[in-house]
């Protein structure tokens, strides 16, 4: 093609469009700024991360910490003294893992962080491209493996969900089955997650996308179906579920600060 | 109703300018019934592609005020007629003249990728058996027009002009069409990595919001394609199994 003259390629900007082309992205850029910073400053408090049988998904699971759904006990003794902990930080890495390398958000973010293209038919900022064809992107590829990992998060948090239908009663330490508004936050922030996790390109792959003859495999023929129906709507999920893991923490956060009531609703 | 203003490009591969016209829009008038008229009334030299005028022969592909689209089937009632409506050729093809480009590059794509090869006929008669359900996944595909809106609005080839190491949106949906065939038995993996540049796409999305025929590219062509191509050549635990498998 160098042999042939092409059109001038568009100025950082420039484009003959005429809709408000920069609100999605701007969108996009600060909806993920929000929760960037959100979560970042979340998991840094190592605090107010558990309210009666309710715990932030954040810090779900908790594997080294002080509250009672510690799976190992309190911050081990080989951790760096000066290194910050929180229980946070031991697990948030897999989860975001999985939001950076999900193939909606790649395009997303490469648009509205990147400029990548700014937007569809807008001119870009620089000239060299190497796309997910070379070091770092290339490194997208490792996707799936986030997808294995997200999924037993989606098992944990289902059992946290659970976990939240049982109150203790304070005075005799006796449990007993209950539903507050946190269970309900609890329950939605699973069934969000579990259907963006579920309905991920990778897993569409896994079940059934890598075979040509899937009508010689039913079972998987019915899971590929039921994966590209949530799949259709990823974009929606990821969003959903991204706002509301937030406010899942947030709801936790506040109750424990004494700042919101949790109303029992049985 | 008032004349309406267009701005249409007009010029060649040395270059060109925006020019103004003005022509009286009707009721059902398309973009392209709005540049014959200009054509017929005041450019009779304005160079224009078009064939069908019904949204198959993918001939009139331009970008009308700055999106990439099928004149024939845009009609002049879903735009903007109180500012000029701009008309200028597809942008990641060479011009030849006014709204015409040479599109021939895609051609030269599709020589260079392999056919269809399909397993030995089942029957004697040379005819082969296949569950419908098998084909449904690139039915869709087949629906391609070959517009080149989708070529046109890839940032790769537009902004980057990567023509020589990417083949593209519509020749991934081409490609998938065929590797995902229930009686193909070419491998295309390799091809897609190195000579056909798939890791270039960046899932903007861009294709699949042009595409007239509305197929979803991205989704159901490129990230599968991509997704087997992981399995080919960056996962770890399918690669060792396929050095110890032999
Ligand atoms: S999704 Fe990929 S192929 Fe489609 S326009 Fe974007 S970069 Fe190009
Ligand atoms: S895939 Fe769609 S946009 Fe691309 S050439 Fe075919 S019909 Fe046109
Ligand atoms: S593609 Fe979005 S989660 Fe896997
Ligand atoms: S003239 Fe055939 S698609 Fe427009």
């Amino acid at each position: 093609m160098s042999s042939i003259q092409l059109f001038r390629p568009r100025a950082f900007g420039e484009t003959s469009r005429r809709d408000i082309w920069w609100i999605q992205p701007l969108a996009v850029f600060l909806g993920f700024s929000a929760f960037i910073v959100y979560s970042t400053w979340a998991a840094f408090q190592n605090a107010h991360y558990t309210f009666g049988p309710y715990l932030s998904p954040f810090y779900s699971p908790e594997i080294f910490g002080d509250s009672h759904h510690a799976l190992f006990g309190p911050k081990p003794g080989w951790w760096p003294g000066w290194l910050p902990f929180s229980p946070a930080f031991l697990i948030l890495w897999a989860p975001a893992g999985f939001r950076f390398t999900c193939y909606y958000y790649r395009g997303a973010y490469y648009k509205a962080f990147w400029a990548d293209p700014p937007n569809c038919a807008v001119g870009e900022p620089r000239k060299s491209y190497w796309g997910e064809n070379s070091f770092p992107l290339i490194m997208q590829n490792i996707h799936r493996y986030f997808f294995y990992l997200a999924f037993a998060f989606i098992v944990i948090l289902a059992y946290d969900a659970w976990k939240g239908m049982w109150f203790e009663d304070p005075a005799t330490g006796a449990t007993s089955f209950g539903i507050g508004i946190g269970t309900l936050v609890l329950i939605v922030n699973v069934l969000l997650l579990g259907s963006y996790t579920l309905g991920c390109h990778s897993l569409r792959h896994l079940v059934g996308g890598r075979f040509d003859h899937l009508s010689a495999r039913p079972g998987r023929m019915k899971a590929y179906h039921c994966v590209s129906c949530l799949n259709r709507k990823h974009m929606l999920w990821a969003w959903l579920s991204l706002f509301w893991v937030g406010f899942t923490d947030v709801y936790v956060r506040l109750c424990s600060m004494g700042i919101w009531t949790d109303w029992r609703i049985l | 109703m008032p004349p309406v203003t267009f701005n249409i490009w007009r010029g060649g591969a040395e270059g060109g300018e925006f020019k103004e016209y003005r022509t009286e829009v009707t009721e059902g008038m398309v973009v392209l019934d709005a540049v014959h008229q200009i054509q017929a009334e005041s450019a009779n030299d304005l160079a224009v592609r078009w064939n069908c005028k019904a949204g198959k022969c993918g001939s009139c592909s331009a970008e009308i005020n700055g999106k990439p689209r099928l004149m024939c089937m845009t009609r002049m009632s879903d735009l903007p007629v109180n500012q000029p409506v701009r008309i200028e050729p597809m942008q990641a093809f060479p011009s030849i003249k006014d709204l015409v480009t040479d599109v021939s590059w895609n051609f030269e794509v599709k020589k260079r990728l392999k056919r269809f090869k399909p397993r030995k006929p089942d029957a004697p008669d040379g005819s082969w058996r296949f569950a419908q359900a098998d084909t449904d996944r690139v039915q869709e595909f087949r629906k391609c027009i070959e517009c080149f809106l989708c070529q046109d609005v890839c940032h790769v080839l537009r902004d980057h002009h990567k023509h020589e190491e990417f083949i593209g949106p519509r020749f991934f949906v081409y490609s998938a069409a065929l590797e995902m065939h229930p009686l193909d038995e070419e491998d295309r993996l390799e091809d897609l990595k190195r000579a056909n540049g798939i890791g270039y796409c960046n899932i903007t999305k861009c294709c699949t919001k042009v595409c007239p025929e509305h197929i979803t590219i991205t989704d159901n062509a490129i990230i599968p394609l991509k997704e087997r191509v992981v399995d080919r050549f960056y996962d770890p635990v399918r690669m060792l199994l396929r050095v110890i498998g032999g």
